[in-house]
C-alpha cells in the first residue's frame, strides 16, 4: 500500500470521474422529481426535464406580451449589459489607478489607506444610498457593480505593480526611461495579464451585484425574473435560468482566459 | 574619457553605518573590481555610482561633476538577475533605450528608422552570441544567456560607466568562463569604465584592472553597527603598460587592417613594412 496522496488516475480515467459528480447530481434530480411526480403530478418543486425544456423553448421563441419581446433573450441581453459595463469601468478604473497609484511614491502613500479602507465598505449596505443618488435605473445598477469590484481590482494591480523587481525599474532608468515610458513600456504590459485574472476572479462577484440590483428594482434581466417568479413558484423557469447564467460565467470566464494565451505569449512560458 | 572620484562617502541607514569614508579616484577605461565580505556593503557602494541611494556624507563625481541625483542612461547596469524585461522578446529588449530615447510618447521606432535599429540590434545579439535567439522571450533562455542580453541591452545605449552586480553569481562554472571573455573583450572594444562587484577573487584578479577589498577597518564587538566599511586594500591588478601594450597591439592590428584595404595590390610599397616595423619596434 502506497500512500494515498501517491495514486494518481490516468487521462481517460480522470476524465470519467471529473464528469461523475454531474452524472450523479442530475440522476438525483431525475430520481426525486419523477418520485414525486409520480405522487402529484402538479408537483412545482421538482419539474421534469422535459418541462424545463418547454418552458425554455417557449421563452426563447415567442413574444411575452407584456413587454413585446423574446423574454429569455431580452432578459440576458440587459443582464450582460449591465455586468459588461460594470466590469469595463472597474477594469479600466483598476488598471489607471492601480497603475498610477502602486507606481508613483507620493499617490501611494496618499491613497493606499484610503483604497485599502474603501475595498471593506460592503457594497449592498451602501446600495440604498446608491438608489438615492442614482435613481431606480441603469446607473444605480452599474454603479453597484463598480463599487463592489473596482476596489479589490485596484487593489490586485497595485500589488502587481509593487511586485515588479526593483532591478528592473532601475534597469529602465538606465536606459533612459521617462515616467510614462516606463507606465506604458514596462508596467503596464506586465500588469495586463493579472488584471484579466483580476476580472476573471471579479466574475462571481459582478453577478452577485448584478442579481442583486435587479432582484430590487428593475423592468428586465436574468436576476429580475428569477426574483419575479419566484411569487408562482415557477421552479421550471428558475432552475434552468441558474444554470443559464452558470453558463454563461463559464464562457466568460473561459474567454478571458483564452484571451490572456493569446494576447500574452511571454507571460505563459513564464508560468510554465 | 571618463573619471570616476569618491570623495569621503558615508551611507548610514538611520543608527547603522554600512559604508564610512570612501576614497576612490578611477581613471578612465578601468575595470575596477569590488569584493569583501557578504554584506559589507558592495552592493550599496555600487547602488550609490548608480544614484539608486545617495550617500549621507561626501559626493561622487564622474568626469568632475557631480552624478545625476537618478539613474541616468550615462551608467548602464547589469543586476544578478532581472535586469531584462520578461514581456519583449530577446531583440525587443535590445531596441528599448534607443526607442525610449528617440521616441518620447509611443517608445516605439517605424519605418525605415526602426529597420535601421533592429539592423545595428541584431548585430549586437550576433556579438554576444545571441543571434539566433532574437525572436525568443528572456524565460526560454538560459542564465547565461539572460546576462548576454542585459550586457547588449546596456551597450547598445553607450555609457560611459558600466556596473555590475555580481553579474555571474547565478551561473555554472563554464558560462562563467565564457562570459569573462566576453566582458573583457566587451570592455576594451566600447573603451568604458567598469565596476563589477564579485566575491569571487580568481575572476576579480582575471578581469580588473584594478580591484579594490571592502571591509570593516574597526570593529565594535557591542555595536557592530558602529562601525562602517571602507576601502582596505587597492590592487593595481594588470599594471598599466601591459593594458596599454594590449591597447597598442588592438591598435596596430587596426592600422595594419585599414592600410591593407586601403593598398591591396602593392604588397610591395615601402612605406607599408616600414610602417609595420616602426609600430612592432615600439
Ligand atoms: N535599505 C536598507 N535599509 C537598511 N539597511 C540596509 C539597506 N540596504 C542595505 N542595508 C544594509 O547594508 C549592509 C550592506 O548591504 P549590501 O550592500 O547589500 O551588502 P553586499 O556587500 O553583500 O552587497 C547590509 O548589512 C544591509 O543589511
Ligand atoms: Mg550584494
Amino acid at each position: 500500500m502506497r500512500r494515498i496522496i501517491n495514486y494518481a488516475p490516468r487521462p481517460g480515467v480522470r476524465l470519467i470521474l471529473a464528469i461523475l459528480p454531474f452524472v450523479v447530481v442530475l440522476a438525483i434530480y431525475m430520481l426525486g422529481s419523477n418520485a414525486r411526480l409520480a405522487v402529484e403530478p402538479a408537483d412545482k418543486l421538482m419539474p421534469s426535464f422535459a418541462s424545463f425544456w418547454n418552458t425554455m423553448v417557449r421563452m426563447a421563441t415567442t413574444v411575452d406580451k407584456a413587454t413585446n419581446q423574446y423574454l429569455l433573450w431580452w432578459d440576458t441581453w440587459l443582464s450582460l449589459q449591465r455586468l459588461f459595463l460594470g466590469l469595463g469601468i472597474s477594469a479600466v478604473l483598476g488598471l489607471v489607478l492601480g497603475i498610477i497609484v502602486g507606481f508613483v511614491p507620493y499617490l501611494r502613500a496618499t491613497f493606499e489607506p484610503f483604497f485599502a479602507a474603501f475595498s471593506l465598505i460592503p457594497p449592498l449596505a451602501v446600495l440604498p444610498i446608491l438608489f438615492i443618488l442614482f435613481g431606480l435605473g441603469e446607473a444605480s445598477k452599474i454603479v453597484l457593480i463598480v463599487f463592489g469590484i473596482a476596489p479589490f481590482i485596484i487593489r490586485d494591480v497595485m500589488l502587481r505593480v509593487s511586485a515588479l523587481p526593483t532591478e528592473q525599474i532601475i534597469k529602465a532608468q538606465t536606459l533612459g526611461a521617462s515616467t510614462w515610458q516606463m507606465i506604458s513600456g514596462v508596467v503596464l504590459p506586465q500588469v495586463m495579464p493579472r488584471l484579466i485574472d483580476s476580472v476573471r476572479l471579479s466574475l462571481g462577484a459582478a453577478w452577485l451585484f448584478v442579481i442583486a440590483a435587479e432582484a430590487i428594482t428593475s423592468e428586465g434581466g436574468l436576476g429580475y425574473r428569477i426574483f419575479l417568479v419566484r411569487r408562482y413558484l415557477a421552479m421550471d423557469v428558475i432552475l434552468p435560468y441558474v444554470i443559464w447564467i452558470t453558463l454563461l460565467a463559464f464562457l466568460m470566464d473561459y474567454a478571458l482566459r483564452r484571451l490572456a494565451v493569446a494576447a500574452y505569449p511571454w507571460d505563459q512560458i513564464k508560468a510554465a | 574619457m571618463t573619471t570616476i572620484t569618491f570623495e569621503n562617502v558615508w551611507k548610514e541607514y538611520d543608527e547603522r553605518v554600512v559604508l564610512e569614508q570612501v576614497n576612490l579616484s578611477l581613471d578612465d577605461h578601468e575595470f575596477l573590481v569590488i569584493i569583501g565580505p557578504s554584506g559589507v556593503g558592495k552592493t550599496t557602494l555600487l547602488r550609490m555610482l548608480l544614484s539608486q541611494e545617495q550617500p549621507t556624507r561626501g559626493r561622487i563625481l564622474i568626469d568632475g561633476e557631480p552624478i545625476a541625483s537618478e539613474p541616468t542612461a550615462d551608467r548602464g547596469v547589469v543586476f544578478q538577475r532581472y535586469s531584462v524585461f520578461p514581456h519583449r522578446t530577446v531583440l525587443g529588449n535590445v531596441m528599448m533605450g534607443p526607442q525610449w530615447a528617440g521616441a518620447p510618447i509611443l517608445g516605439r521606432f517605424f519605418g525605415a528608422r526602426r529597420k535601421a535599429l533592429e539592423e545595428k540590434a541584431m548585430a549586437l545579439l550576433t556579438r554576444v552570441g545571441l543571434g539566433e535567439h532574437a525572436h525568443k522571450y528572456p524565460a526560454q533562455l538560459s542564465g547565461g544567456m539572460q546576462q548576454r542580453l542585459a550586457l547588449a541591452q546596456a551597450l547598445i545605449m553607450k555609457p560611459k560607466v558600466l556596473l555590475l552586480d555580481e553579474p555571474f553569481g547565478a551561473l555554472d562554472p563554464g558560462t562563467r568562463k565564457s562570459m569573462h571573455e566576453l566582458v573583457g573583450e566587451l570592455w576594451e572594444e566600447n573603451r568604458m569604465t567598469i565596476v563589477m562587484v564579485t566575491h569571487d577573487l580568481p575572476e576579480a584578479f582575471l578581469l580588473g584592472t584594478r580591484v579594490i577589498a571592502v571591509d570593516k577597518r574597526r570593529n565594535d564587538p557591542q555595536a557592530p553597527e558602529r562601525f562602517g566599511a571602507s576601502i582596505v586594500s587597492d590592487f593595481e591588478a594588470k599594471c598599466r603598460s601591459v593594458r596599454e601594450s594590449r591597447l597598442f597591439e588592438a591598435e596596430r592590428a587596426r592600422v595594419r587592417l585599414a592600410l591593407l584595404a586601403a593598398a591591396p595590390a602593392t604588397g610591395d610599397d615601402p612605406t607599408v613594412p616600414a610602417f609595420e616595423t616602426a609600430l612592432v619596434k615600439d
